[in-house]
């Protein structure tokens, strides 16, 4: 589904991303962890888009297409979806005209007619329910005056309702309580299909509790240094990133 | 994040103007210049009588004393008035009463406008007086309408057919002393509409005065007068376009409205005049004075304006709330794109007790536009109890647009109570991006966004208009996203 072969990336001419690969096959979870600053979020940006990030080497490959070379809303229609670390507030605008304009664009990109106010209201009904957010929540303007659980929560409703083939989820976990780290866990679970992949970003073991994953791989410095099962996360949890650090820093020595 | 910022300011800045094509109309037109002779010449092509004449000149005379002014916030390139045609007509008998009578090519002109100059019934809920130039060329619905009492027409049959209402009211809001501007126009004002409401009447569909300017090196002067008497109800609307030029044109109109006792008047605008293209060169120079009075108790005036056209913008429409208890609103969004520049704002004079005015303005910037809120709340000696409660929101797309306020409050009575608000805000690269990333385009985000800012204002026109208001918006700030 998504291949990446030896990314390089900077930001305002600092090299960020150093050599990353990556290969994410259709119905996997893969966690990515690694200390702060290490480039985490630089790689989702990179996946979806984003300008500032400048790809000085490498290749993405999604879906068999050079995904460098799709615009960021086309990359969208075609099935990425990124949970943003810190969603974004647009005053004045509803969600549910938000959310409407989006599921119509992915609709009008596979050749669909657009919803009925009717239809799309029924959706986003079931929708709210799936991932229990709060109606009101719906009503209001996108993010404007939303908690940090309940913006997280908001990002775990719009990809119920877009129903990606690949959802990148940038740390989802923080900032939520017990509850609400259930939900978005379940949401995740219930929209998860054999077909479609994930790549969770987290610091914390406890969500891969309730998203069990494939693989875990650590990003530090711009690099993947380990690749592991889920019991990495556990070890992690438990001693830190230091070990990891020395095994690079001896890698590099040696 | 530069390239990314300047990808984006280039698409919203180049979008196309809709109406800019020209009508091959056969017209007939006096040679340019301005003098005491074209004064003369204008009001004998209209076979007017001489009072009017003497209004005219009045004005004239009073105008070339006057200079133009400069405290608006606005660069305006010197205008030189004996360049300017000041009469110009379709050849053809002014204000038909069968269609077959319009020249083809007028007809096509406003079909192509959407501006429908046959009965239909789909477009049953409005009344329409084209304009185009000089002269009215069709008032639809006018025997329905006169049926209940109304009087919809041109301002021309008005000052043949019912000038006693027009000696009465024309100049009692905005004196021909005025304004530069208005002093201009009260000289040389060629056409317009005129609309009267009996008492007690509900008006039952919305009134609306379209205004095409077509020829070139022509200015259009045009005159509205609205009268509702005791206890009725009107809803306004007005709309304008022009060809795309290389040359400036300009436009100076008045608008006067007169509302009695428990009456209430709605008047929206629509402004969409060719704004100039993207290096600045063109456009309209749109300078209007717009006042309402509130005379009688109770009465309300509100005015709603989504200005989106022009190459300069110089306009404040304004309430006098004499009568005890009246009301005054103003609901404004401005947008200036390109080289566009606006100076525009309300003007609410309290003068009755218990008198209440609501400002709420909406300017919108991008590419280097210049758009400037200039507002007056005043409250008089005798205004007890007078309320004003002001908004300014400016939105900016991009840093080399610029938004300006200057609220400007005079109470001289201790029981007012003023309020102003004001906000600046700006698109952010990253609210667009979070639009892309759920599929959603640059265009598109923008539309969103600027709708949403908008909605308050927008959602004061009346229905039919809203929608297509709400594309105009998008459509000024729209891009060559491809
Ligand atoms: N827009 C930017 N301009 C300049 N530097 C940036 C920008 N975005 C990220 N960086 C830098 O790139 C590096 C990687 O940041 P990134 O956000 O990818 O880290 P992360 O692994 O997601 O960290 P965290 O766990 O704290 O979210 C950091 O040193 C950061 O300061
Ligand atoms: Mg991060």
């Amino acid at each position: 589904m998504l291949i990446i072969k030896n990314l390089k990336a900077s930001i305002a001419g600092k090299c960020i991303l150093k050599g990353i690969s990556l290969n994410v096959k259709p119905g996997e979870i893969h966690a990515i962890m690694g200390p702060n600053g290490s480039g985490k979020s630089t790689l989702a940006a990179v996946l979806v888009g984003r300008e500032f990030v400048e790809i000085t080497e490498g290749t993405v490959t999604y879906l068999g297409k050079n995904l460098l070379e799709m615009a960021a809303e086309d990359r969208a229609k075609e099935g990425i979806f990124l949970g943003f670390q810190y969603p974004i507030e647009i005053p004045g605008v509803s969600m549910v005209n938000f959310m409407k304009t989006a599921v119509n664009e992915h609709r009008k990109f596979k050749g669909l007619e657009p919803l009925s106010a009717s239809d799309f209201l029924k959706m986003m009904r079931e929708k709210k329910e799936l991932v229990e957010i709060d109606s009101k929540l719906a009503n209001r303007s996108v993010n404007e005056g939303f908690s940090g659980g309940e913006k997280k929560k908001n990002e775990i409703f719009q990809m119920a309702m877009l129903e990606p083939k690949l959802a990148i989820l940038d740390e989802t976990d923080s900032g939520l309580d017990i509850d609400a780290l259930r939900i978005v866990a379940n949401g995740v679970n219930k929209i998860k299909r054999p077909d479609n992949s994930f790549i969770v970003i987290t610091h914390y073991q406890r969500l891969l509790d309730y998203i069990v994953p494939d693989v875990v791989h650590v990003l530090y410095d711009g690099r993947i240094v380990k690749t592991a099962g889920k019991e990495l996360a556990l070890e992690l949890e438990e001693k830190g990133y230091d070990w990891i650090k020395k095994e690079v820093e001896n890698n590099i020595v040696a | 994040m530069e390239k990314d910022q300047d990808k984006i300011l280039s698409e919203v800045t180049t979008g196309e103007y809709k109406y800019g094509f020209y009508s091959d109309i056969e017209m007939e037109r006096i040679p340019k210049g301005l003098s005491e002779d074209v004064v003369r010449l204008i009001s004998a092509k209209k076979m007017e009588p001489e009072w009017l004449l003497e209004f005219r000149l009045k004005s004239y005379r009073h105008w070339l004393t006057m200079k133009m002014p400069t405290w608006p916030n606005l660069k305006i390139p010197a205008i030189n008035y004996q360049e300017i045609i000041f009469y110009a007509a379709p050849k053809q008998r002014t204000n038909v009463n069968s269609l077959d009578d319009i020249d083809p090519e007028l007809r096509k002109t406003f079909d192509k406008l959407g501006i429908p100059l046959t009965e239909q019934k789909h477009l049953a809920g409005v009344a329409v007086d084209a304009v185009i130039d000089s002269v009215s060329v069709k008032t639809t619905f006018k025997e329905t309408l006169a049926e209940m009492g109304i009087i919809f027409c041109s301002f021309s049959d008005a000052v043949k057919e019912y000038p006693d209402l027009v000696k009465r009211y024309m100049g009692s809001v905005v004196p021909y002393t005025d304004n530069f501007f208005a002093t201009l126009n009260s000289a040389v004002f060629s056409d317009g509409s005129f609309c009267y409401i009996p008492k007690g009447v509900r008006c039952p569909m919305e009134l609306s005065t379209y205004f095409r300017i077509n020829s070139a090196n022509t200015g259009q002067f045009e005159r509205t007068l609205l009268i509702a008497d005791e206890e009725s109800y009107v809803s306004y609307l007005e709309g304008c376009t022009a060809p795309s030029r290389d040359e400036n044109q300009l436009h100076a109109a008045i608008v006067e409205i007169v509302a009695e006792k428990n009456a209430e008047v709605k008047y929206s605008t629509v402004q969409n005049w060719y704004p100039g293209d993207k290096e600045g060169r063109g456009g309209i120079f749109n300078f209007v004075t717009k006042r309402g009075m509130c005379k009688g108790e109770n009465s309300k005036i509100s005015w709603t304006q989504i200005e989106t056209g022009s190459a300069i913008t110089w306009k404040y429409p304004s309430c006098i709330l004499r009568g005890d208890n009246s009301t005054g609103e103003f609901y404004s969004v401005a947008v200036t794109n390109n080289h566009q520049q606006a100076d525009t704002g309300t003007k609410m004079t309290h003068i009755g007790k218990n008198t209440k005015s609501t400002i709420v303005s909406k300017g919108i910037s991008a590419g280097m536009g210049q758009n400037s809120y200039r507002g007056l709340v005043k409250v008089l000696k005798n205004a007890t109890n007078a309320r004003n409660y002001s908004q300014c929101d400016s939105l900016l797309l991009g840093d080399k647009c610029g938004a300006h306020t200057f609220p400007y409050i005079e109470v001289d009575n201790q029981t007012a109570i003023v309020e102003h608000e004001a906000t600046t805000s700006k698109i952010g690269e990253d609210q667009i991006f979070y639009c892309n990333q759920r599929g959603i385009s640059t265009e598109d985000a923008i539309g969103l966004i600027v709708n949403g800012y908008a909605r308050e204002v927008i959602n004061k026109l009346p229905m039919e208009f809203a929608v297509e208001a709400q594309k105009l918006l998008q459509i000024s700030l729209e891009g060559s996203v491809g």
